[in-house]
């Protein structure tokens, strides 16, 4: 062999291992945080977890129902705010929308998902707390759910569009009108991957820490109604691993784990409802 | 029908000012036949660039009219803007007058239009419904009340399909084949019983055993409907229609009978076309 060949050959194997280590590693980290959390939260995660509320410190046992109760009510307001302006706002843009306008609106909400979302805590922090003049479930939910906005509209924009024009014009042949064609036929074609993008949304959010701090607040105990503040899962993982009780910090891990489940069971759960999306591929 | 002017007139070169001689001008090709659509003047516009000059055609009652030409003729695009499908394209402008039963196209709601004027398309394009719901589907976004099986097996016993599908109404429209798919887009336009049928290049995906099916269909449909067909392909041009309209650079070069126009066609271009020697 030349020497150039085996100089050719020699990148060809570093670059090969270069590339692939790198993909490793991409994998690597999420198992690596999966397993840690197992390792460090699994052997706090009981029955009582879910169902008993915080106990002070020093005292063991005690749970994280509120929070979860909490964080359930959030992504509920959240989704009450996003996936209606989110989802018509992509139907506007996929069916309706003219050049100039959706140019604008397309780019306004990439830079609405831009926005840090600790910014979008202040602003609901502004617009709902300041004046109610109490820390509540609504400000946190409303913050949440207009950080969903963005990407429900996108995605919902993107599955519109991959819906034949051939159905569309099948539809308007027959008598009906641009709204009864998107509404009876684009919408049902894409709905499956609609969802999907809104659980993907929801999955998202559901992490969310910033936003919470200063609008949900946090809470020992039960949330009662929207107008209180409330506990959520992360900003409880937040504060108990900011403190420095070693049974928060185990319970700072359980809890972790409990919503990487959560979000890893959207995602799987979105991937299987997209993989049986058999229906339009054939057109 | 009375005689018109400014309608093709094989005894006059394309591009002459025909309306300044119509002492020249002959009964319409067909002209015994009562028309259900007359188009006059049609221009249309795709933004600056015009694709339609100055069409005249009469499409005859219960005869089917193929449109041939070569690609980019503009054969779908007038196809298209008889049931003003074409202005769901942004930035068209259409000039002229189309009228459908004496009444004029472009005035009437667009609703009601496309009820009266049915369209298939090149490709079979069901809905992600079930065969019933496909061929429901016109019926129920018009609001009818009636017995919507019944109509349903009606709309499927006209296009061929019934005894094929009778069995699995309620099964995808995907899992059939593709010239049974194109059978229930004709069942689905049948379904809410229109005047006139649009057919643009139906058999254009389709193999000769299908497209044969669908041409016997035709056949039998221009008995209650009246029939234009865009199609590709001259032989079924000759097989199918009653009148020919063959176009060439967005005008209306020659239209006649079918039979005269592939034996004795009366337009040098025509002839070169059909004999293959362009297109």
């Amino acid at each position: 062999m030349s020497v150039r060949t085996i100089w050719r050959k020699s990148v060809n194997v570093v670059m090969l291992s270069l590339t692939g280590a790198c993909a490793a590693l991409t994998m690597g980290f999420l198992f690596f945080i999966l397993g840690y959390l197992v390792y460090h939260g699994g052997k706090d995660l009981s029955w009582n977890f879910f169902t008993k509320l915080p106990t002070p410190v020093g005292e063991t046992g005690g749970g994280m129902a509120n929070a979860i109760v909490g964080s359930a009510k959030l992504l509920f307001l959240a989704s009450l705010i996003g996936v209606p302006i989110g989802f018509l706002g992509g139907v506007y843009l996929a069916e309706f929308g003219g050049r100039t306008f959706s140019f604008l609106v397309r780019y306004t909400t990439d830079l609405l998902n831009g926005v840090p979302s600790i910014v979008i805590g202040i602003f609901a922090y502004t617009v709902i707390v300041l004046p109610m003049h109490q820390f509540s479930t609504l400000a946190g939910g409303f913050a949440l759910g207009v950080m969903m906005i963005p990407i429900a509209v996108r995605s919902t924009e993107e599955f519109l569009h991959a819906v034949p024009t051939s159905l569309r014009e099948a539809a308007m042949a027959l008598g009906a009108s641009k709204w009864k064609t998107v509404a009876t036929v684009v919408v049902p074609a894409a709905i499956r991957g609609i969802i999907t993008g809104i659980m993907l949304d929801l999955a998202r959010v559901a992490g969310e820490t910033a936003p919470l701090l200063f609008t949900a607040f946090g809470n020992r105990f039960w949330s009662p109604g929207w107008l209180q503040p409330t506990a959520s899962l992360p900003v409880v993982i937040y504060t108990y691993a900011i403190s420095p009780y070693d049974d928060w910090h185990r319970q700072a891990w359980a809890a972790g784990l409990v919503l990487l489940g959560l979000v890893l069971f959207a995602n799987i759960g979105a991937r299987l409802i997209l993989s049986r999306k058999t229906m339009l591929q054939r057109s | 029908m009375a005689t018109v002017t400014g309608l093709p007139n094989p005894s006059l070169a394309l591009g002459a000012s025909r309306a300044n001689v119509p002492g020249e001008s002959k009964p319409l090709p067909g002209a015994e036949v009562p028309p259900r659509l007359k188009i006059s003047k049609l221009n249309f516009f795709y933004g600056a660039k015009q694709a339609l000059f100055e069409v005249d055609l009469n499409i005859a009652t219960n005869r089917v009219t193929a449109l041939i030409g070569p690609s980019g003729c503009g054969k779908s695009t007038f196809l298209r803007t008889l049931n003003r499908m074409q202005e769901t394209i942004r930035h068209t402008r259409m000039e002229g007058q189309i009228l459908l039963d004496d009444q004029d196209v472009l005035q009437m709601d667009v609703v009601s239009l496309r009820r009266r004027v049915g369209m298939v398309f090149q490709r079979p394009n069901p809905f992600p419904k079930s065969i019933f719901e496909n061929v429901a589907y016109g019926l129920r976004v018009n609001g009818w009340k009636g017995n919507l099986r019944e109509a349903v097996e009606h709309s499927l016993n006209r296009a061929a399909l019934w005894d094929e599908v009778k069995d699995s109404l309620h099964k995808s429209a995907y899992a059939l084949s593709g010239g049974q798919q194109q059978r229930l887009c004709i069942a689905r336009a049948l379904a809410v019983d229109p005047e006139v049928l649009l057919l643009d290049e139906p058999c254009s995906a389709l193999d000769p055993v299908t497209t044969a099916k669908i041409e016997e269909l035709l056949f039998h449909l221009k008995e209650s409907c009246t029939i234009a067909i865009v199609t590709h392909n001259m032989q079924q041009a000759a097989r199918t229609s009653d009148f020919t309209a063959f176009m060439l650079d967005g005008k209306l070069i020659e239209f006649n009978p079918t039979s005269q126009l592939f034996t004795t066609p009366a337009d040098p271009r025509t002839e070169a076309y059909i004999t293959g020697r362009f297109g």
